[in-house]
């Protein structure tokens, strides 16, 4: 089933309640998908930074020293922010390469969530409420956030198995629905030099999104082609550095909502998700139409 | 007039307290306050009731509903009156996904539009829909009367036995052994009948036109096979 939120603010002065608005949004949608959350937040931009968000199986001993050890191998400085079982390393955007290359020496069972600019990733198993309440998702700020429960039907309860799954620099993707071609997809897109850590449907999408963006198509460009290519049943929503987009196949079977005001667009898998919103009393409330792409950009 | 507010009661208790109702009850109004989209409000009704839901409803509101009359201030979500046997139900606001589903007898309306799926397997309810309607309404619809004031989305009334579509706006596409049919005078009183009853005075019956089956795949015929 799984449950989706998000929510793209246009309004600044409600930057600093994303990640409590999130976490109320995420919390109604865990009967849709108890095994699994995680969510997405793009937060606190610097022009020529990193963030790598790290994710460690024993975190107490992975992350304990670990910003100096980088530091050391890069001759360079970097910053790590622990919450739970993730971190983000902050560090210079020309050194995120030889960081990467670096962690993997270091410390080769940490792995990595996601990178760019501004996107932060946290997701693990687990009852989804649990899951915000461990990254403390309430207190946390930023432009926009994406977030998911999880009903696994396409692959293992792991972490790697939760959405959001992230391909690309300060993308993101969650998905309700299955993908019915994804493994002729994957093999297609290893081919053309693309990676994957999991078996997961969703996963083939957020790196299928990738791949079109890396030949130089926009966000809602690529969406108009996943359209095309992919075969099943998906309600999409999807995030960059600075878009949000939703998309549903032609069918439509899998539910979605959508809100806009002045001051955000909202998306739920259902109403109740938007429900606790400021103003949605007022806001214009919508379902998607099928094999229709909705993006906004900031 | 008994007033329930979702945000106090539990939504078990206000279910209860309906399903409780039997026909001679003095208690014929009722207010439920802050639904905020939770699911199966008011369902299984089966007493000559009034119910005013304030407020957007999730999946299933007012299903398999039996005399009663559920009137939701807002919008509605995945399968609102499903199943339902008689009664009235009115949506002011959109309805999501198979609105009237496999429903038998009653009237469902529809202030707003109502997406894909509308009257799906439809077995004697009518629905009249004041907006568009999505892809894929009144698919194997059996019996019962669906009428749009708006535009229908593609495939409509896929593989549909009897029942009777009407449509003011345009079709995007008809679905399987669907098919445009002659608006005789018997249907333009059956239509004025329907509009009377959802209380549409706006619009006239020959502004409409009618679909239904043609019947060719009542039973398997292989020289059929390409309309499936």
């Amino acid at each position: 089933m799984c449950g989706i939120v998000g929510l793209f603010l246009k309004d600044k002065a409600l930057e600093a309640d994303l990640g409590a608005l999130t976490a109320g949004m995420l919390a109604t949608m865990c009967e849709r998908g108890p095994d699994s959350a995680g969510f997405a937040v793009y937060g606190a931009a610097k022009d020529g930074k990193a963030k790598i968000t790290l994710q460690s199986p024993n975190p107490d001993a992975d992350f304990d020293g670990l910003a100096k050890k980088v530091e050391k191998a890069v001759d360079s400085s970097v910053k790590l922010d622990v919450r739970a079982t993730h971190a983000v390393l902050s560090c210079k955007a020309s050194e995120a390469d030889a960081v990467r290359a670096a962690l993997g020496e270091i410390v080769p069972s940490v792995r990595v969530m996601g990178t760019g600019n501004a996107i932060e990733i946290y997701k693990e198993v687990g009852y989804p409420t649990d899951v915000a309440k461990r990254f403390d998702l309430k207190r946390m700020s930023g432009t926009h956030a994406i977030g998911h429960t999880r009903m696994a039907t396409e692959s293992a309860v792991t972490t790697l198995g939760a959405h959001p799954f992230s391909t690309g620099p300060d993308q993101c993707l969650v998905h309700n629905g299955s993908l019915s071609n994804h493994n002729n997809l994957r093999r297609s897109l290893i081919h053309d030099g693309m990676s994957f850590e999991t078996d997961n449907d969703s996963e083939v999408a957020a790196a299928y999104l990738t791949w079109r963006m890396k030949q130089g198509l926009d966000l809602g460009q690529a969406l108009e082609k996943s359209l095309e290519d992919l075969d099943g049943f998906f309600t999409f929503v999807v995030g960059t550095k600075t878009g949000f987009g939703v998309v549903r196949d032609p069918i439509a079977c899998k539910p979605a909502v959508l809100a806009e005001t002045d001051d955000y667009v909202a998306f739920g898998s259902e109403y109740r998700a938007l429900a606790g919103l400021p103003g949605i009393d007022n806001a214009k409330v919508w379902e998607p139409e099928p094999a229709t792409v909705y993006f906004w950009e900031r | 007039m008994a007033t329930i507010d979702l945000a106090i009661t539990p939504l078990r208790a206000l279910n209860e307290n309906l399903h409780a109702l039997s026909n001679g009850t003095n208690d014929t109004e009722w207010d439920v306050l802050n639904p905020e989209g939770r699911h199966a409000v008011a369902v299984g009704l089966d007493a000559p009731v009034t119910v005013h839901v304030h407020g957007p409803v999730g999946y299933y509101c007012a299903g398999m509903n039996k005399q009663a009359s559920v009137i939701v201030h807002g919008s509605a979500g995945p399968g609102t009156a499903e199943n339902m046997m008689s009664g009235r139900v009115v949506v002011k606001g959109d309805a999501s996904q198979y609105a009237g589903a496999t429903g038998r007898g009653g009237l469902l309306v529809i202030e707003g539009n109502a997406s894909s799926r509308c009257g799906i397997s439809m077995k004697g309810i009518d629905i009249l829909v004041r907006g568009n309607i999505g892809h894929m309404s009144a698919f194997m619809a059996q019996s019962g009367n669906l009428v749009v004031l708006g535009d229908a989305g593609d495939a409509l009334g896929d593989s549909i036995y009897e029942a009777r579509l009407f449509v003011r706006g345009t079709v995007k596409s008809l679905g399987a052994d669907c098919i445009e049919k002659e608006m005789r005078p018997e249907h333009h009183a059956l239509l004025a009948d329907l509009l009377e009853k959802a209380g549409v005075t706006d619009v006239e019956t020959r502004a409409f036109r009618r679909y239904g089956s043609a019947r060719k795949l009542y039973n398997f015929d292989i020289d059929n096979a390409d309309a499936y």
